[in-house]
């Protein structure tokens, strides 16, 4: 309990001193993160909606392979794309390794499962909803899927913030490729589990509420910008 | 486009048969209503005819084949998660016509319709009728020359149903060919310039509105004019 307390004052005080370390850190926490939820859910949302409105022989199986990618392990990633971006690695000669751009890369794998299909599960039901519509209107594939991706953006909204969720909150991953290179990649999960091995516990509890604080305030800023609660039933 | 030619038309689902075989030219002229007692096959002629459903057997052809002239409106409305404007803008939208004038088009059938009130409110709490309402208007607003229909006024109360039937006439008389299909007898005779009955997934009678009213061949029919139950 002492331990709580003395980390919630720890925030307290980083907050309120406007901690330039802190600052820094949330900041490449927001910024990697939204990076990878923006460039995974351009990706795995058309791909969701596509898949909802598109019959092909191997259907069944990419769901099922996509909803199993969902449960990725992190560690896992994290060290195939350090293998792949090390300097012997495929990919060496971009210098990534060690870099933001590194952990966008792997926040970007582990995440798009997830957004692909929580948006498949929602285009499926409203696909249902507008088959009969659509096909009468005669509308092209492509047509159907900017069709339901426009009225299903708030269903897509809570995609985009499972995917959120599960990247700022990532640590295995963006560790190994990140580094947790002071000034350079280091971010509040990854200066958690640094803080706790040093035992500073005040401090990493600390930096958890600051972490738990910064998704708390996404996530309602985006519902309210976006409206979800105040036009009700779409 | 006319006449739709329907040939030893069968559609069947896990081989079991739904409609057909059946053979039927649909003219220019109208409207017609297709009538008959419930899972009679009149919902998958209607499909068959607009072109969305799969025909397992035969052929449907029209004359000059251009399905974008045709316009369906379903049993229960299906309405889009957005405006009652953007809902009536959609179909314009999609073919891409330039803005001023689907403004334009949006204007006049809002009003028409009667939702002016409520053009920029979801269409999702719109009532039954008015849904109805604006999902014939959605389907008029390309200025189809065939509207397909079914039972569009089966759950709405009576002045829905007469504000419909007036719109219907209105557009029948406009030009545009109304095929119907219809479970209230009474609407049939309302509208009806000729009439196809349909029992067990073929059409059992067709002809001229008065004279399958007045005088009807088969026993089915005119059991089933009578108001007697059909099996």
């Amino acid at each position: 309990m002492n331990d709580i307390t003395q980390g919630l004052l720890a925030a307290l005080r980083l907050i309120v001193t406007f901690d330039a370390e802190l600052w820094e850190i949330s900041l490449r926490s927001l910024q990697v993160s939204l990076t990878a939820v923006i460039i995974a859910s351009a990706v795995a949302m058309p791909f969701g909606a596509f898949l909802a409105v598109q019959r092909f022989k191997y259907r069944r199986l990419v769901i099922s392979i996509m909803n199993a990618l969902m449960g990725l392990p992190p560690v896992v990633v994290g060290l195939v794309f350090y293998i792949l971006l090390s300097r012997s690695g495929p990919f060496g000669v971009f210098g990534l390794l060690f870099t933001p751009w590194a952990m966008i890369i792997v926040q970007i794998v582990i995440i798009s499962p997830i957004i692909a299909s929580i948006s498949h599960q929602a285009m499926r039901e409203l696909w249902a909803e507008y088959h009969d519509l659509l096909i009468s209107l005669n509308t092209s594939k492509w047509q159907r899927i900017k069709t339901l991706i426009w009225d299903g953006k708030r269903n897509l909204l809570t995609a985009g913030l499972a995917g959120f969720g599960r990247a700022i909150g990532e640590v295995g991953a963006i560790m190994i490729v990140g580094g947790n290179i002071e000034h350079a990649t280091r971010v509040l999960t990854t200066a958690i589990a640094l803080e706790t091995g040093k035992g500073d516990f005040a401090l990493a509890l600390g930096l958890g509420f600051v972490l738990i604080g910064l998704a708390l305030f996404v996530n309602i800023s985006i519902h309210w910008l976006s409206r979800t609660e105040r036009e009700g039933r779409w | 486009m006319f006449p739709l030619t329907l040939s030893n038309v069968c559609v069947r689902r896990r081989e079991k048969s739904i409609l057909g075989p059946l053979d039927l030219v649909v003219d220019q002229e109208g409207p017609t209503m297709v009538i008959g007692p419930n899972g009679s096959g009149k919902t998958t002629l209607l499909r068959v005819m607009h072109g969305i459903e799969r025909i397992s057997e035969g052929t449907a052809e029209w004359a000059q084949p251009d399905h974008a002239n045709h316009a369906y409106v379903f049993q229960s409305p299906v309405v889009l998660r957005r405006t009652v404007a953007e809902n009536l803008s959609y179909p314009l939208f999609l073919i891409k016509r330039p803005k001023p004038e689907i403004n334009t088009a949006v204007e006049y059938w809002i009003e028409r319709i009667g939702l002016g009130k409520v053009a920029n409110r979801s269409a999702t709490r719109l009532s039954g009728g008015e849904r109805q309402k604006l999902a014939i208007a959605r389907a008029l607003i390309r200025d189809p020359e065939v509207l397909f229909l079914d039972e569009p006024c089966s759950n709405l109360d009576g002045q829905s149903t007469r504000e419909i039937e007036t719109l219907l006439l209105e557009t029948a008389a406009a030009g545009t060919r109304i095929i119907m299909a219809t479970h209230d007898m009474g609407q049939a005779r309302r509208l009806a310039a000729d009439v196809i009955f349909m029992k067990s997934g073929r059409i059992a009678e067709t002809g001229l509105a008065p004279d399958v009213f007045h005088a009807p061949e088969t026993s089915e029919l005119k059991a089933f004019l009578k108001g007697d139950i059909l099996e």
